[in-house]
């Protein structure tokens, strides 16, 4: 049975239908990315995974449980983090008082003490910024620190909406790099992303959402190859 | 270059012999208590009553202020009924030490000395303030704390008007012992006075016991500051998206926050109900005592506990020293503010303490 599973899912915002019925499942251990254009409702499935928005209808089924509208701090502490878009690090806040509200679900101080001492291993600038206010570190180190801070409350699925999102080539291929890493220790990942290619080629498997719809679904080597998302999402043929 | 790991420092911490630790929890408390003494005992004989009255108010603003910077500064909510909190806290103080010393002893002469068993009826009075203002702020919390920003702020005003209404809708305080005796305990706590006030109140407000509050709200503002909780309130006001990203129970969070203002509120109208000079009456405690408050951690620097402290401080004393300007004064108070918020729009230390500018300037040199 897979780690996540969502079947059918309908959210909307007033009037406006966001997701039509998205069906989508995660194997455990793999990377799985959600590609498609803007507005497409990427963002709105991983919310819609972490409880932040309302499902109307359908079931989010996260390691057996169904999870379909508790509350997110209830979600978070089954072991899903989401580290939203537009990374919403807290800017007055140091980097170490970040991580800390990062495990803010667990107690148990060792154990925090570890994850965190992975998080600097992962990202060695974060360690060296560590008194700093986060405001003040460069694009690249604040995604390096919402993707630290997700992992702070130990997930066994985490969530990433656009970590590429307005960072310099250079810097979106080490972020890419981490999330493999992430994986290689036995992190399951959802991925939602803009970059088709980086995103395709880090990922097992691949979803594409269209207007509230998936409309495609395979192994990431197959969407990369297929000529519809050449086509629309990567800027080929 | 040594700078030391501050999770290292942590966890030092919390391997600290039994003894150092209890110091370091229990320290803090003893030094508020011996404050409080030395101030009521050895300073209050030889201090004129005006600067005992001055000081007892600057201590009163400061509970005021560094509670509702909880609310305000650290989870970045914006509250303007902080008077009728502390109201709340006022009357039922009120109403507890009126009428216990009533019937108790038959009238409100002060019984016992300092710490004599009239401070002590004050003591629960004041607790019991603080208590029903804390549930108080949990019943307007719960519904209004899911809105946000203005939204909140007008229904925290409501709340505040809707108080000062009831009160006025109040009966006039009973005097007279055998109607004391009589009346039932709805009848005693409805007959406190209306819009006239609640006159007769014991003044059992001294140093001591503001003292003693002062210290509670610093050393809890500053130990919440630095919990789990507390990161918690401030990664509400950093981001509340991403703070519920985190795992932030934020709804939950926030009405927390303001159950603990509402509570310290209480306890400041206690105060200021039983001190001489003041009277208890629902003008006294509107909207704009709850704009005065608002003004002082504005001022102070939104989520700093030293800042706002400083800022009840100015914002009591300065009032005072104008006093010989007579009619200017106020406008002197007004281009005060607006003078800083065109200088320093974030308040006196932003949202950080006296103690980390130097430090963080020191940090930064290497």
């Amino acid at each position: 049975m897979a780690l996540l599973e969502i079947k059918d899912v309908r959210v909307s915002y007033g009037p406006v239908s966001a997701l039509q019925g998205v069906s989508l499942a995660v194997e455990a251990g793999q990377v799985v990315t959600l590609i498609g254009s803007n507005g497409a409702g990427k963002s709105t499935t991983l919310r819609a995974i972490s409880g932040m928005v309302r499902v109307t209808s359908g079931t989010v089924t996260f390691d057996g449980k169904n999870i379909t509208n508790l509350p997110p701090h209830e979600i978070v502490r089954l072991g899903i983090a989401h580290a939203p878009e537009g990374r919403g690090i807290f800017a007055n806040l140091t980097v170490d008082e970040n991580l800390e509200v990062g495990a803010f679900v667990r107690s148990d101080r060792a154990g925090i003490a570890q994850d965190r001492e992975r998080a600097f291993t992962l990202f060695p600038r974060l360690k060296e910024r560590q008194r700093q206010i986060a405001g003040t570190l460069s694009g690249g180190e604040q995604q390096m620190l919402a993707i630290a801070r997700a992992l702070q409350s130990r997930p066994r699925l985490l969530l990433l909406d656009e970590p590429s999102l307005g960072l310099a080539p250079q810097v979106v291929s080490t972020i890419f790099q981490i999330i493999r890493e992430i994986n290689s220790t036995g992190t399951t990942i959802l991925l939602v992303e803009q970059n088709a290619t980086m995103a395709l080629r880090a990922a097992h498997r691949g979803y594409v959402l269209e207007v509230g719809n998936i409309v495609l679904a395979d192994d990431a080597k197959v969407l990369a190859e297929s000529d519809e998302v050449r086509k629309a999402y990567l800027g080929i043929g | 270059m040594s700078t030391a790991d501050p999770l290292a420092l942590r966890s030092h911490a919390l391997r600290a012999p039994v003894g150092l630790a209890a110091l370091r929890s229990l320290g803090p408390w003893a030094a508020v208590f011996a404050i409080a003494f030395v101030l009521e005992r050895l300073i209050g004989p030889y201090l004129p009553g005006y600067y005992a009255k001055v000081l007892t108010d600057v201590g009163i603003a400061i509970v005021l202020g560094v509670s509702l910077n909880l609310v305000n500064g650290f989870t970045g909510q914006f509250s303007i009924g902080h008077a009728g909190f502390m109201a709340v806290g006022g009357y039922v103080a009120g109403t507890v030490t009126y009428y216990g010393h009533h019937l108790l002893w038959g009238g409100i002469a002060k019984q016992g000395g300092f710490l004599g068993a009239s401070e002590w009826l004050f003591v629960a009075g004041a607790l019991a303030g603080g208590i029903a203002a804390g549930l108080a702020g949990y019943l307007v919390g719960l519904p209004s704390l899911r809105l946000r920003g203005d939204y909140l702020a007008i229904v925290t005003l409501g709340f505040g008007e809707i108080l000062r209404v009831i009160i006025q809708r109040t009966d006039d305080v009973l005097f007279v012992p055998k109607d004391i005796e009589a009346a039932s305990f709805t009848t005693l706590a409805t007959s406190v006075g209306g819009a006239l006030g609640f006159t007769g109140i014991p003044f059992l407000t001294n140093l001591f016991w503001v003292a003693v509050a002062v210290g509670a709200v610093l050393v809890l503002s500053y130990r919440l500051k630095h919990s789990d909780e507390g990161r918690g309130f401030l990664a509400i006001r950093e981001d509340e998206v991403a703070a519920e990203a985190m795992g932030v129970p934020t709804t939950r969070l926030k009405v927390r926050a303001f159950v603990y203002a509402a509570f310290f509120a209480g306890i400041a109208g206690a105060l200021f109900a039983h001190e001489v000079g003041t009277t208890l009456n629902p003008r006294e405690l509107g909207f704009q005592k709850s704009f005065e408050i608002v003004i002082m951690v504005v001022l102070g620097g939104m989520g700093s506990i030293s800042g706002t402290t400083l800022a009840a401080i100015v914002l009591t004393v300065l009032p005072e020293l104008l006093r010989e300007f007579a009619q200017y004064r106020m406008i002197a108070y007004a281009l005060l503010l607006i003078g800083m918020m065109l200088l320093r729009p974030q308040g006196l230390f932003g949202i950080h303490e006296i103690w980390d500018l130097s430090f963080r300037r020191k940090k930064a040199a290497p």
